[in-house]
């Protein structure tokens, strides 16, 4: 009849208290959320009395973990950032011309002249004054490629190498490219998370979405500007070779070569080689610090190949200026005065002090690879946030007092039963919500109160057909079986068919409307569970107490 | 004394006038239709790109100042509202802006946003900007891209589930009244020129997962009484199954009304356009589940001879696995 295994009855139990408990800590938001954040400051080893104060706020053996605030409920800001990750094509090339002028040297004999033609900016046209030799100068040129690791395993190499007239052109492989892009999108996505750390917000999300982009989203900031500049920048440091300096940002800069404006003396342009010397990929430090004249600079130290190559090239030029370029600015052009071995210099401009320790973390966090292109962004104020979240209490909480007064009259003893479920149910969406460090956003607040609604549903199925068994009078005990037994085809089915809608949701959706879908779909596993096991299982231990003759539901 | 919706036993016959109620649904959908055809739906930034910002100030809004303020800029078409709510404070006015996506760029430009939130603050000192969303075009049309296939595979495969736990005839019902839901209610937003945002789809498929949810609760007793009641005819057998499901059906679409409503009244501005898609879609769901879904499995008819004594070998495989 209306059995209940001793095991089941437990783990039911237990299921709820663990609900219960791990729903606990948001209760008590505030004093949990000061309670964590200090625990994490002790954990690094600083501690006040305060902060052992705020951390005894809470027990430490209570469960801690809290539903995350979406940036809706929170405030902050959101961007989603394309990567451009053609940018790094035109980076490799051009490093990739010394290379190629270097093995093709030694072939002047066979193929005459060599010079570099304009082309785009993907690729490299290398012009031979003696075509016929064309093919020993491919030859030669195809030895630099270096095989790629692709996914299918097929043997590409990087660069791929042809014969246009008298000009070789070298270009990048697809599978180059490919491997390419996604190793720039990682760089870039680990740059971003290091220069929002270095800033120390709370929480913050970065993700790469799809292919070529990364979403941005940190609570508590003030604007979404603001973490623009703190990510913004792509802090691309490289010395360049200086080949003049000029006044006329048109001017023919010749063949690998390009003009830069100076970044602090207006209408100066300098021309350099595209092909940098070192590049802030070498850096192995930068500090803020001060010059001899006690003007803010940044020191900066490589390490060993970057310290050799930049050795090497002040000894060659010594007296030969030589350009500091940030960002396609040149910062200064300084004339090498004397070999500088030990790897370590400098940088003086016209920094201000918050300037210099600003470039100093960019440069330390290291260079975005590529350049970004912003498709959205949301700043969302705290007190929107704020607001949302208490009109979202008390709607919550009416609609919630609203379904239990209305099942308590229609059920009468069960609907108290339902109500219970009810409660139980809500408390474990929240502890499923915090275990799983869900975020709760605007509409996932319409998802609990939709499933407040809905989560009813379940019981009243399984109440109504109780009733209609009741009708055909074989026993309370019978009808109460009969009831769960047929009303669990229908339950299934209608929760099962949402469910899809919820994880389809979850799959496609992003942002607020993911936090709609994981909501909604916990709530109906959860009312489900509770519908089916926990009303019934209030029921069987009422009914066992009681026996009653007849039943009214 | 218990509270009952409706007596006990009811014999309604719902479909008395069932090609009517039917032609009916169809003329509504081809009125939402035609809304959405002609008037199109007043979409958001999500969809059209853009930007809209949020401002709050303890002075009254006046409209005409924040024009006069920002139409020097020359942003093209600009839509500026306030804002009310009942949760608002005496000295709390609120307006959206939304200027559109600027045609010559393809990302989103910070500088025009602050060009605006400057001339704004010479006019009304000590406004705020409570929230600034920005939506570059390229993101705006993979959204809408991104929305259609959702809702598109959510209708693909609860028809494929029904088509496996019940029969075809009972699959085609329910999709039928799903579009049936989705259009009624893109028709009503379209008629109002409500805001339709990204939300608005989250709201959609919701309808989609109460109106199965109905639907499916009917055709779960419409097929337990085909078997129970192997000579009544069809419409008879439909007629009895929703009488006895008409009970739990106004109690659940009470409370989930109930709740939503609440949300309505106090939940705040923000997604009121949001819970007004989803109280709308409970109503419309409820009607579709019997006029729309059970007409046409009536109009279809059902194959009679699945529900044989021994359930393995009836028509359908999973029909019975839960049982």
């Amino acid at each position: 009849m209306l059995h209940f295994d001793t095991w089941k009855r437990v783990l039911i139990w237990l299921l709820c208290a663990a609900g219960l408990i791990l729903a606990m800590p948001n209760a008590f938001y505030t004093r949990v959320e000061q309670s964590n954040d200090a625990r994490a400051v002790i954990e690094t080893g600083m501690t006040t009395p305060e902060l052992e104060a705020q951390a005894g706020q809470w027990p430490a053996f209570l469960p801690s973990s809290l539903v995350n605030l979406g940036l809706d409920l929170r405030g902050g800001a959101h961007l989603l950032a394309e990567v451009r990750v053609a940018d790094v094509y035109e980076n490799r090339m051009q490093a990739m011309w010394p290379e190629i002028r270097d093995v093709l040297r030694p072939e002047r004999a066979s193929i005459g002249t060599i010079r570099l033609q304009p082309s785009a900016p993907d690729a490299l046209r290398i012009r031979i004054s003696q075509p016929e030799n064309m093919a020993r100068a491919l030859e030669v040129v195809r030895g630099l490629a270096r095989p790629v690791q692709t996914l299918s395993g097929a043997g590409s190499t990087d660069i791929v190498v042809s014969g246009d007239g008298a000009e070789i052109v070298v270009a990048l492989s697809d599978a180059e490219k490919l491997a390419s892009d996604d190793r720039t999108v990682k760089q870039a996505l680990e740059i971003i998370r290091r220069r929002i750390d270095e800033v120390g917000t709370r929480e913050p999300t970065i993700q790469r979405q799809g292919t070529e982009r990364i979403l941005i989203q940190v609570p508590g900031i003030g604007s979404a500007a603001e973490l623009k500049a703190i990510i913004g920048t792509t802090a691309q440091l490289t010395f360049n070779p200086v080949v003049g300096r000029g006044s006329d940002p048109d001017a023919s800069a010749g063949v690998g070569n390009k003009i830069l404006p100076s970044m602090d003396q207006e209408g100066v342009y300098y021309t350099i080689e595209a092909a940098p010397v070192v590049t802030g990929e070498d850096l192995v430090d930068a500090q803020p610090s001060f010059d001899q004249n006690g003007r803010p600079a940044v020191s900066f130290r490589f390490d060993t190949t970057g310290a050799r190559k930049f050795g090497d090239y002040t000894r060659d030029n010594i007296g030969a200026p030589f350009a500091i370029v940030l960002d396609d600015e040149v910062i200064s052009a300084p004339v090498i005065q004397s070999h500088i071995p030990g790897g370590s210099g400098i940088i003086t401009g016209n920094f201000t002090v918050e300037e210099s320790t600003n470039l100093a973390v960019l440069l330390r966090a290291g260079a975005l690879p590529a350049g970004l292109e912003f498709l959205e962004e949301r700043t969302i104020g705290p007190e929107l946030g704020a607001d949302s979240i208490e009109a979202g209490k008390v709607a919550t909480g009416i609609a919630f007092a609203g379904v239990l007064i209305f099942m308590g009259l229609s059920y009468g003893l069960f609907g108290l039963f339902a109500n219970i479920a009810l409660i139980l149910n809500i408390a474990m969406i929240f502890g499923l919500l915090s275990l799983i460090g869900a975020t709760l956003t605007l509409p996932g607040i319409a998802g609990i109160v939709l499933t407040v609604g809905m989560a009813v549903d379940a019981n009243v199925l399984i109440f109504e057909r109780i009733r209609e068994e009741l009708k055909t009078a074989r026993g309370p005990a019978r009808a109460i079986e009969l009831g769960y037994e047929k009303a669990l085809s229908a339950i299934l089915d209608a929760n099962i068919t949402t469910f899809i809608t919820a994880v389809i949701l979850f799959a496609i959706g992003s942002g607020p409307v993911r936090g709609f879908a994981i909501t909604l779909g916990l709530g109906l596993i959860t009312s489900v569970f509770t519908a089916i096991y926990v009303t019934r299982l209030l029921i069987v231990v009422w009914f066992e107490r009681r026996r009653p003759k007849t039943i009214e539901v | 004394m218990r509270l009952r919706l409706v007596p006990a036993q009811t014999s309604f016959d719902f479909f008395k006038r069932w090609r009517l109620w039917l032609g009916i649904s169809g003329l509504m959908m081809v009125v939402a239709f035609g809304s959405f055809a002609l008037r199109g739906l007043n979409y958001g930034i999500d969809f059209r790109g853009g930007t809209t910002i949020r401002t709050e100030s303890t002075t009254a809004v006046d409209i005409g100042t924040y024009r006069d303020a920002i139409t020097p800029l020359g942003l093209g078409d600009v839509v500026i509202s306030e804002v009310f709510d009942p949760g608002f404070r005496a000295d709390q006015h609120v307006a959206m802006i939304r200027i559109q996506a600027q045609d010559d760029q393809e990302a989103i430009s910070a500088a025009m946003t602050q060009t605006v939130e400057d001339a704004l603050a010479a006019v009304v000192p000590d406004i705020k900007f409570v929230s600034v969303e920005s939506v570059g075009p390229k993101v705006s049309g993979e959204l809408v891209q991104t929305a259609v296939l959702a809702v598109v595979l959510a209708i693909g495969a609860v028809l494929i589930y029904i088509w496996m736990r019940f029969e075809w005839q009972f699959a085609l019902g329910a999709v039928v009244a799903l579009i049936h839901d989705v259009l009624l209610t893109i028709g009503i937003f379209s008629e109002l020129q409500i805001k339709f945002d990204l939300a608005i789809i989250a709201a959609l498929l919701t309808i989609v997962g109460y109106s199965l949810n109905d639907t499916v609760v009917v055709f779960d007793r419409v097929r337990e009484n085909l078997r129970k009641y192997k000579q009544k005819p069809l419409k008879e057998v439909m007629n009895l199954s929703i009488n006895e499901t008409l009970s739990r059906t106004l109690m659940t679409s009470l409370t989930t009304l109930l709740a939503l409503i609440a949300l309505f009244v106090l939940g705040g501005d923000v997604i009121r356009g949001f819970v007004f898609a989803m109280i709308w879609g409970v109503i419309v769901g409820t009607y579709s589940s019997v006029f729309v879904a059970s007409a046409i499995l009536l109009f279809l008819g059902v194959k009679r001879d699945w529900s044989k004594p021994d359930p393995k070998n009836s028509g359908n495989q999973f029909a019975n696995v839960d049982a």
